[in-house]
C-alpha cells in the first residue's frame, strides 16, 4: 500500500485512463462522459499530490528509482494541468473525429503518467521506461488524424523518436559500463572517483545522453521533425507534445544533471555543450519562424527557440556553491511559464482554425473584430513568449539570463536578447496582423466553452505568473534544492 | 576469455551499420530493421558491461530485457503506422510521405 501511495499521483492517472476504456466498453451510449473520467481522474492526481506537499514527507520508492521530492511534486502539478488542459481542448475535436474517443483519452493520460514517472526517476532503468511510456502513446496520438498528413507526421515521430531512443541507450549503456551503476546518485560518487581517467569515454556517453534527450527537449540539431510534426499532427496533439513533452524532457534531464551529473563532475564541459546547443536553438528557431506563413508551423519553430531559452539554464549547471541552484530553479519556472503561454497560443489556434477552417496566418486578419477574446487571449500569450512584462514569460526569461550571468555566460545572455528582438518581431507581427488589418468577413464567433474554459485558465496562469511570480518561484526554488540535497 | 574490448567493439561496428541503414534506406521497413539493429547494439554492450564490471549484480542484462521488451512493442506500433502509410499511399517508402517538406 505504501508504495501505491508514493506513486499515488501517477496511479490516480493510470487508473482514469483504464477506467476510461472501460466506461467505453460498458457504456457506449454514454461516450460523452469519457473526458470527464479523464478529468476526474487528473482531478484526483492533483488532489494526491496536495496531499503530499500537506504531509512534506518525502521520500523513495521501489528501491531507490523512483524519488517523491519537492521536484517530482511541482512537475505533477505541471504535467496534470497541462493534461487537463490538452482533455478540454480535445473534446469538440475528438467527438468530430468519430471514433475511438475512450483510446485517444487512454493515451493521453497514459503519457501524462509517463511524463509523471520521468519527473521522478531517479534511475537510468526507470528513466528509459518512463521516457518510452510517454513516447509510444504521443506516436500514436500524432497520427491520430484521419488525413495523410496525419500519418505522414505520425511516422516521422515514431521514426525519429526510436532513432533517439537507440543513441539514448547507446549513451546510458555507455555511462553504466563506466560506473557500474544506473542509480543516479552512485553515478554521482562513480564520477567524482573516477577523476580524469577514461574523461573522453564519460563525455562521449553525456554526449550520445543529450542527444537522445534533445530529440524530445527539441533542440538544434535534433529539431528536423518538430515543424512536421506539429503541423500534419491533430492541433490538441501538437498542443500536448510541445509543452508536455518538451516539460518532461527538461524535468529529467535536469536531474540527471544536477544529481548525477553536478557540480564538480566536469560540469564545465557540458556547460559549455548546453550553452551552444541553447545558443544555435534560439538563433535557428527565431530565423526559421520570421518566414512561416504556417501558424502551427511557427509556432512549431518558436517552441525550438523556446527549448534554446529554457537551456540557457541547464547551461548555469556550472554555477558553484549555493547559487548551484538557480539554473536549475530557472529551468523549472521556465517550464511552468511556457505550459500555460504556449498552451493558451494553441487553444487559441484551435478555436480560430476550428472556425476558419485554416492555420495560415493571413487568415488570422482582423480577427480582433471577429472574436476579441481569442485575439486578446492569443495576443497575450505572444507577448509572453517574447518575454514582455507584464507577463509569465518575462520573469522566466530574466530568471534563466540571471543564472547565466551568474555563471560567467554574458555571451549566451546576449544572444538570448538579441533573439528576443528577433522573435519580438513575428510574435507581434500575428498581433499586428489579429489587430489592423481588415477582416475577410465581419461575421463574430465565440469559442465553445470547453475551450473557453482551457483558455481562461491559461490566460490566468499567464497574467498570475507575470504579476505575482513569488509564490512559484519560491516554489521552483524549493525544488530546485531538493536536487542539490545528494550534495 | 575474449577480452571486454571486442565486445565493445562489435557493438560499436553493429550500431554504426545500423546507423548507416538509417540514414540510408528509404524503406520504412527497413529502416525499422536498423533501429532494431543499433538497440541490439546496445543490449550487446548492457550484457558485455555486465559480465564484466558488475557480475554481482548484473543491473545491464535487468537494462537489457527492458530494451528488448520496448523495442518489442514499439516496432509493433511503427509496422501498424507504415500499414496505414501503405494502404493511404501503395507505397512504404519515407521519401514518399512528403507532403510536408522534411
Amino acid at each position: 500500500m505504501n508504495g501505491i501511495d508514493l506513486v499515488g499521483p501517477q496511479f490516480a492517472v493510470l487508473i482514469a485512463a483504464g477506467l476510461a476504456l472501460v466506461v467505453d466498453a460498458v457504456l457506449p451510449r454514454q461516450r460523452r462522459l469519457i473526458p470527464f473520467v479523464a478529468l476526474a481522474g487528473l482531478a484526483l492526481s492533483v488532489a494526491w499530490s496536495i496531499s503530499w506537499v500537506a504531509r512534506d514527507d518525502y521520500q523513495t520508492a521501489f528501491g531507490g528509482t523512483l524519488v517523491l521530492d519537492r521536484y517530482a511534486v511541482f512537475f505533477y502539478f505541471v504535467f496534470a494541468g497541462i493534461a487537463a488542459a490538452v482533455v478540454l481542448a480535445s473534446i469538440e475535436w475528438v467527438e468530430r473525429a468519430g471514433r475511438g474517443q475512450a483510446e485517444y483519452y487512454a493515451l493521453v493520460l497514459a503519457s501524462t503518467a509517463g511524463f509523471m514517472f520521468l519527473a521522478s526517476s531517479r534511475d537510468l532503468i526507470s528513466i528509459f521506461i518512463a521516457l518510452e511510456l510517454s513516447s509510444i502513446p504521443q506516436y500514436i496520438l500524432a497520427g491520430w488524424g484521419k488525413d495523410e498528413r496525419s500519418s505522414e507526421a505520425g511516422l516521422k515521430y515514431l521514426l525519429l523518436g526510436a532513432i533517439a531512443s537507440a543513441v539514448l541507450l547507446y549513451g546510458m549503456a555507455l555511462l553504466y559500463g563506466f560506473t557500474r551503476t544506473t542509480e543516479l546518485g552512485g553515478i554521482a560518487d562513480a564520477v567524482a572517483a573516477g577523476g580524469d581517467a577514461n574523461r573522453s569515454l564519460l563525455i562521449l556517453a553525456v554526449a550520445l545522453v543529450i542527444a537522445g534527450f534533445g530529440f524530445k527537449m527539441a533542440v538544434v540539431p535534433f529539431q528536423m521533425w518538430v515543424p512536421d510534426v506539429y503541423q500534419g499532427a491533430p492541433t490538441p496533439v501538437a498542443a500536448y507534445l510541445s509543452v508536455g513533452s518538451k516539460g518532461a524532457a527538461f524535468a529529467v534531464v535536469t536531474r540527471l544533471f544536477f544529481e548525477g551529473l553536478g557540480p564538480g563532475v566536469a560540469s564545465d564541459d557540458w556547460s559549455m555543450i548546453f550553452a551552444v546547443v541553447a545558443a544555435v536553438s534560439m538563433t535557428f528557431g527565431n530565423v526559421m519562424a520570421i518566414a512561416q506563413t504556417d501558424i502551427k508551423r511557427l509556432l512549431g519553430y518558436s517552441s525550438i527557440a523556446q527549448a534554446g531559452n529554457i537551456m540557457v539554464g541547464l547551461a548555469a549547471i556550472s554555477v558553484a556553491g549555493e547559487e548551484f541552484v538557480l539554473g536549475a530553479s530557472g529551468v523549472i519556472f521556465f517550464v511552468a511559464a511556457y505550459a500555460f503561454t504556449n498552451l493558451g497560443a494553441f487553444i487559441a489556434v484551435i478555436a480560430i482554425s476550428q472556425r476558419i477552417g485554416s492555420d495560415r496566418i493571413a487568415d488570422y486578419a482582423g480577427m480582433w473584430k471577429r472574436s476579441p477574446a481569442l485575439a486578446g487571449v492569443l495576443a497575450l500569450c505572444l507577448v509572453s513568449l517574447t518575454g514582455i512584462p507584464p507577463t509569465a514569460g518575462f520573469w522566466a526569461k530574466l530568471y534563466v539570463f540571471n543564472s547565466a550571468i551568474r555563471a560567467d555566460m554574458a555571451w549566451l545572455v546576449i544572444i538570448g536578447v538579441l533573439n528576443s528582438l528577433v522573435s519580438a518581431y513575428y510574435y507581434l507581427g500575428i498581433a499586428k496582423t489579429m489587430f489592423v488589418a481588415q477582416p475577410a468577413e465581419e461575421a463574430t464567433f465565440r469559442p465553445p466553452l470547453t475551450l473557453s474554459i482551457s483558455l481562461g485558465v491559461a490566460a490566468a496562469g499567464v497574467l498570475a505568473l507575470g504579476l505575482i511570480p513569488g509564490p512559484v518561484l519560491s516554489a521552483a526554488h524549493d525544488a530546485a534544492e531538493t536536487l542539490a540535497l545528494v550534495y | 576469455m575474449v577480452p571486454l574490448e571486442n565486445y565493445l567493439a562489435l557493438s560499436g561496428i553493429l550500431f554504426s551499420i545500423g546507423f548507416y541503414g538509417v540514414l540510408a534506406r528509404r524503406n520504412a521497413v527497413l529502416i525499422l530493421m536498423s533501429i532494431e539493429l543499433m538497440l541490439n547494439a546496445v543490449s550487446l554492450n548492457f550484457i558485455a558491461f555486465a559480465a564484466y564490471l558488475d557480475p554481482d549484480r548484473i543491473i545491464g542484462a535487468i537494462f537489457a530485457v527492458f530494451v528488448i521488451t520496448v523495442a518489442a512493442a514499439e516496432v509493433g506500433l511503427a509496422l501498424a503506422i507504415v500499414i496505414r502509410l501503405f494502404r493511404n499511399r501503395a507505397t512504404s517508402n519515407v521519401d514518399d510521405a512528403a507532403i510536408m517538406k522534411w
